[in-house]
């Protein structure tokens, strides 16, 4: 099957799906068309006891999967992805504190991917400090896994954008709200990436190798900051769009003194957006470029430019009381995905260098309530190498729970 | 009740366009002949997991400076350079230099007698001095080695004829090589003046697996071991960066790889092909059928196989005389290529043909008209085929 037509012909059918129904505006609570994507990290359940100050939340993944690589399987293989704990607290009026800590794959990594304290002086102006969630298209603020559809997480979200990708610093984000609009922004000082970007096992350049570096969290890789800045602006009854950029040196170009090698850059550009306005609808997407400088006469293999994205569509198909569950829904899903690792052309030949994936994910979820999922996916990757030579081609299904509690 | 009628159709109607859009739920294995890698067959359980671990080790390890490599190198890993064990790209193209002629062993320039034409950042690649001679060589697919491997000196002198002494026109001469002090001649390893015939490589310049797989990662990847312990930079030796281990699963991975299996090899325009390739004696050097004495590998031991080679150099003309060579062949000789697998090329080169030692041939009739010297007669008599004639030969080689 040739992935392009594959996608186009989905594509294609999806919009015949969204004109057997009719199209409406969606009437979501006031609340719920305030939020945005930067909001994800708070707007969470926790639970409370009384007056005492702290609350505790998490939740958790576990799915089970079966795939084949052409041909070839590693038979039924079932895995706990992750399971995370929140505990926050309202220190003072204003001042707020939160924390996620996350298990990934039992307690094979172990990680602290936000503790950060907020101090609002002013809607408009808060300031953050501790280990921040790099606002970098809308995934990685807003990754838990009981919000979405689909049993893994999106190609480009985790290998484009190391999601969950965080960091020590400090900035400011604030929002405002103009009759149908909400508008936000966040900015931030962090540490950054380092060279394992480009000196990897992967073989590509990889952004989510900086995250092996164990003392990100003590120390900047080198004497250059990350700055993180993200807009995002919301018609509460058309949707959200986010524009979003980090930059950064990554390698070590001085030590005691000594300069090793030219600074070199590392710069993330991210769109993202989401809308319910189609009735029973909602559309979430992202889409991010890397710019990286890649020493020319290292290996073409590692590219000096990637980019991918996905969208998703997910359809409530029924909502209503189902086995004794209040507005339960069952949704038809579909992810459609792509990731270039390198754009870019052969210097020896001219032609162009692959290293690419595509994939296409349909999906059926049933939500006994919001916070709850039992879901269900068909996923087909195609893989093709830098070469461009006929795809790895791997298929199967998964299945998988997650909840907050 | 009418209300769910209506959403459960569309519903139906997307599950089953998903399920039509895509030719098949679970990718099917590509057919045993379309795939280059593989193990050869009767391989024991301990045989097999020694194969699967040099699988891992060629395909899978990709060198980092923190794991050794470079600073100067070519390729990060095996695999990248021979992706699924088949040819080469443009991209993975060596570029050797510094023998200009044969036998020549001393005062070879710096750097020696590979180009490591890429560096780890902070480092800078090695560059030729204007008007160095130099051959490119496009990597070779790997498959069916172990077999090559396993003939006797013995079998490819028989086919030697250094004076031509039958008065054909085809040569045949073996490339004598001074073995690295880690080789260990095998019974069927016959010294001439302390020299060994090589089998591997453009120009023949590897006498055997370990020889050729423990220089690729000293010169390839710039990863040292206890066999090749210097380091490609500076020239001295440092700690091993690969171990004997591990280099022997390659060896015994490379060994133990499948011949490339003949496609269609029944239909009528493939035996028409085969009979034109032997009329127009392209056979001659490209000897078709081989078949292996008692091996240490049991599934290598009397085995026929296929590779449509003479492991012999032959003078190939002015037009592929680059100037550089090694061990004791002329600048103008080269190894007759194996051409197994060949139809299955562009499954490697990224949907195109990259022929002949430097991959500057794009296509197999481009490849057949650049050959000159010994092959002169056999390009002569393709160009005066028939167009349909050529069509069937082409199709055979293809097919192979």
């Amino acid at each position: 099957m040739k992935t392009s037509s594959s996608i186009y012909k989905i594509g294609g059918y999806l919009l015949v799906l969204i004109c057997l129904n009719h199209v409406a505006f969606a009437q979501k609570s006031d609340s719920f068309q305030l939020l945005l994507n930067m909001d994800a990290v708070y707007n969470r359940p926790f639970l409370q006891a009384g007056s005492f100050p702290v609350a505790i939340g998490g939740y958790i993944e576990a799915q089970g999967e079966y795939f084949v690589s052409d041909g070839i399987t590693e038979g039924v293989s079932f895995k706990i992805p992750r399971m995370t704990l929140f505990v926050s607290s309202t220190i003072t009026e204003r001042i707020k504190f939160l924390s996620e800590i996350e298990f990934e794959e039992g307690t094979k990594e172990i990680n602290i991917e936000f503790a950060a304290l907020d101090f609002e002086f002013h809607p408009l102006l808060n300031f953050r400090g501790g280990i921040i969630m790099n606002p970098i298209g809308a995934f990685n603020q807003n990754h838990d896994g009981p919000r979405w559809e689909f049993v893994d997480r999106p190609i480009s979200a985790t290998t484009i954008i190391p999601a969950t990708f965080s960091n020590v610093g400090f900035g400011l984000h604030g929002k405002t709200y103009q009759k149908q609009w909400v508008w936000a922004y966040e900015a931030y000082v962090t540490n950054g990436f380092n060279d394992r970007i480009v000196a990897n096992s992967e073989g590509r350049t990889w952004l989510p190798a900086t995250k092996e570096n164990v003392d990100r969290f003590e120390e900047n890789f080198n004497a250059v900051p990350l700055i993180t800045l993200k807009t995002a602006i919301r018609h509460r009854k058309i949707g959200e769009i986010g524009l979003s950029w980090m930059g950064d040196v990554y390698n070590k170009y001085e030590e005691d003194g000594l300069m090793l090698d030219q600074k070199r850059r590392l710069d993330v550009l991210a769109i993202d957006f989401n809308t319910s306005a189609i009735k029973n609808l909602d559309i979430t997407g992202e889409w991010v470029w890397a710019f990286v400088d890649v020493p020319a006469t290292y290996s073409q293999q590692f590219g000096s430019q990637q980019q991918g994205g996905f969208i998703d569509f997910v359809y409530t198909v029924l909502k209503r009381e189902m086995f004794g569950w209040e507005n339960a829904r069952i949704n038809l899903a579909l992810r459609l995905e792509h990731v270039d690792y390198n754009v870019g052309s052969f210097e020896e030949t001219g032609g162009n260098i692959h290293d690419d994936v595509q994939a296409i994910v349909p999906a059926l979820s049933f939500r006994p309530s919001s916070q709850t999922v039992i879901r269900a996916n068909y996923r087909h990757i195609w893989e093709t190498d830098l070469l461009g030579n006929p795809a790895a081609k791997t298929a199967g299904f998964q299945i998988g729970i997650s909840s907050y509690f | 009740m009418i209300n769910i009628k209506i959403k459960v159709l569309p519903v139906i109607c997307f599950m089953a366009a998903i399920i039509y859009s895509c030719d098949e739920v679970f990718p099917e294995a590509p057919a045993e002949n379309e795939l280059l890698d593989g193990p050869i067959g009767a391989l024991s359980f301990s045989e097999q997991n020694r194969f699967l671990a040099g699988d891992v080790a060629f395909n899978d390890e990709i060198f980092t400076p923190e794991s050794g490599l470079g600073p100067m190198f070519v390729a990060t890993s095996c695999g990248s350079c021979h992706p699924g064990d088949g040819k080469g790209h443009p991209f993975t193209t060596l570029t050797r230099f510094g023998q200009t002629s044969p036998g020549q062993s001393t005062d070879f320039p710096a750097g020696a007698p590979q180009l490591q034409n890429r560096a780890i950042p902070g480092f800078e690649p090695e560059k030729l001095t204007l008007g160095t001679p130099f051959m490119k060589f496009t990597p070779p697919a790997v498959t069916g080695l172990g077999l090559l491997a396993a003939l006797t000196d013995e079998q490819i002198l028989k086919n030697a004829d250094p004076d031509d002494v039958d008065g054909d026109g085809i040569s045949g001469i073996p490339n004598y090589i001074d073995p690295p002090d880690y080789f260990q001649p095998k019974w069927f390893h016959q010294a001439v003046n302390a020299q060994f015939i090589g089998r591997f490589g453009k120009k023949a310049a590897a006498i055997d697996l370990l020889q050729q797989t423990a220089t690729a990662y000293n010169q390839d990847m710039g990863v040292t071991s206890t066999f090749e312990p210097l380091d490609v930079a500076t020239d001295l030796s440092v700690d091993p960066e690969v171990s004997d281990q591990t280099i022997r699963e390659v060896v015994f991975y490379l060994s133990t790889l499948k011949a490339p299996i003949q496609r269609d090899p029944e239909t009528y325009n493939v035996i028409q092909g085969q009979q034109i390739f032997t009329d127009i004696n392209c056979g001659s050097c490209h000897i078709p059928s081989w078949t292996t004495p008692e091996s240490d590998i049991p599934a290598l031991s009397n085995k026929t196989f296929h590779p449509y080679t003479d492991l012999l150099l032959h003078d190939m003309g002015p037009e592929l005389d680059d100037g550089a060579t090694e061990g004791s062949a002329e600048t103008y000789e080269w190894r007759t290529p194996p051409l197994w697998g060949l139809g299955l090329s562009p499954d490697s080169q990224g949907g195109e043909f990259f022929l002949m030692h430097d991959g500057r041939a794009k296509s197999i009739e481009e490849a057949i008209l650049m050959h000159g010297g010994e092959a002169n007669d056999s390009r002569g008599s393709f160009e005066q085929l028939s167009d349909i004639d050529k069509q069937k030969l082409l199709t055979f080689l293809k097919s192979l």
